[in-house]
């Protein structure tokens, strides 16, 4: 059975997934997703990774909910606080995610996922380190690779093209 | 350890099912990243949980990959969403119908 900790972490990261989408200003939201973020890390911490926490504290709390505020900063007054949704499309997506919901809980009840449980020690962030630096070596360079290009990418997509160069100086 | 992989497991698919809501519902362009935000953390929380409970130390790696690349895809994103703002003054995917070319 679950226990207090991971009631009160499920509580958090749900409610502020539903308060990041449901709010009606788009700052509130991004922190709210901060929330839920931050509860995952935490679900991390319970299940043995604080390696892995650590890097979802760092990667996500630290610099992608922070990049996600600074372009709704960028976003105009009134767009920030306004919201257009259409009622019945509304219902229609809270039906499909109820349908969802339950057909994926009620098979993933029905599976075998629900006897297994483990004594076994957790597994040492060592060997994450060793599986980088020899399995998967090729990938760790090939993300490196990928995340220079996108990072590169996504400056050169969003560099004005309309400012002057002596104006950027300035 | 007291938590058991299925407890995991919903939250996961809560998760997901709340990430899918935002995608199919939101017209904001932000909003449905966020939305893209919590489908991806409900697959690394499923990673981590199946790494734990095996044990295997290839659900925590596959989830430090996939951290990784989910902040390079955010970063596009964003920019594509400030481009498209730029052009459209508008951040109303309903707006963006046009946009080709």
């Amino acid at each position: 059975m679950a226990d207090a900790v991971f009631l009160a972490l499920s509580v958090i990261t749900i409610g502020s997934a539903i308060a990041a989408l449901e709010l009606r200003s788009l700052i509130y939201g991004s922190i709210a997703l901060m929330g839920t973020l931050g509860g995952i890390a935490g679900f991390f911490l319970l299940l043995d990774s604080p390696f892995v926490a650590m890097f979802q504290l760092a990667v996500y709390v630290g610099s992608i909910a922070v990049l996600i505020l600074f372009t709704v900063m960028l976003v105009k007054r009134e767009l920030i606080f306004k919201k257009v949704e259409d009622k019945r499309r509304k219902f229609a997506g809270i039906a499909l995610m109820l349908v969802f919901m339950v057909g994926l809980g009620a098979v993933i009840m029905d599976s075998g996922i629900k006897s297994i449980t483990t004594d076994e020690p957790a597994v040492d962030f060592r060997d994450i380190g060793a599986d980088f630096l020899t399995y998967y070596w090729p990938a760790l360079i090939l993300m490196a690779l990928i995340l220079a290009g996108s990072v590169t990418g996504a400056l050169v997509l969003a560099r004005r093209e309309d400012v002057e160069n002596e104006q950027r100086t300035n | 350890m007291s938590n058991e992989l299925i407890d995991f497991v919903i939250i996961s698919v809560a998760l997901l099912g709340i990430g899918i809501y935002g995608l199919s519902v939101k017209r904001n362009a932000i909003r449905m990243l966020f939305a893209v935000e919590i489908v991806i953390n409900a697959a690394n929380l499923n990673m981590v949980a199946f790494g734990r409970f095996l044990p295997h130390s290839g659900g925590q790696t596959l989830a430090l990959f996939s951290i990784a690349i989910a902040a390079a895809e955010v970063a596009v994103g964003l920019s594509l969403i400030i481009v498209a703002y730029r052009m459209y003054q508008n951040i109303d995917i309903a707006d963006y119908r046009s946009l080709k070319g």
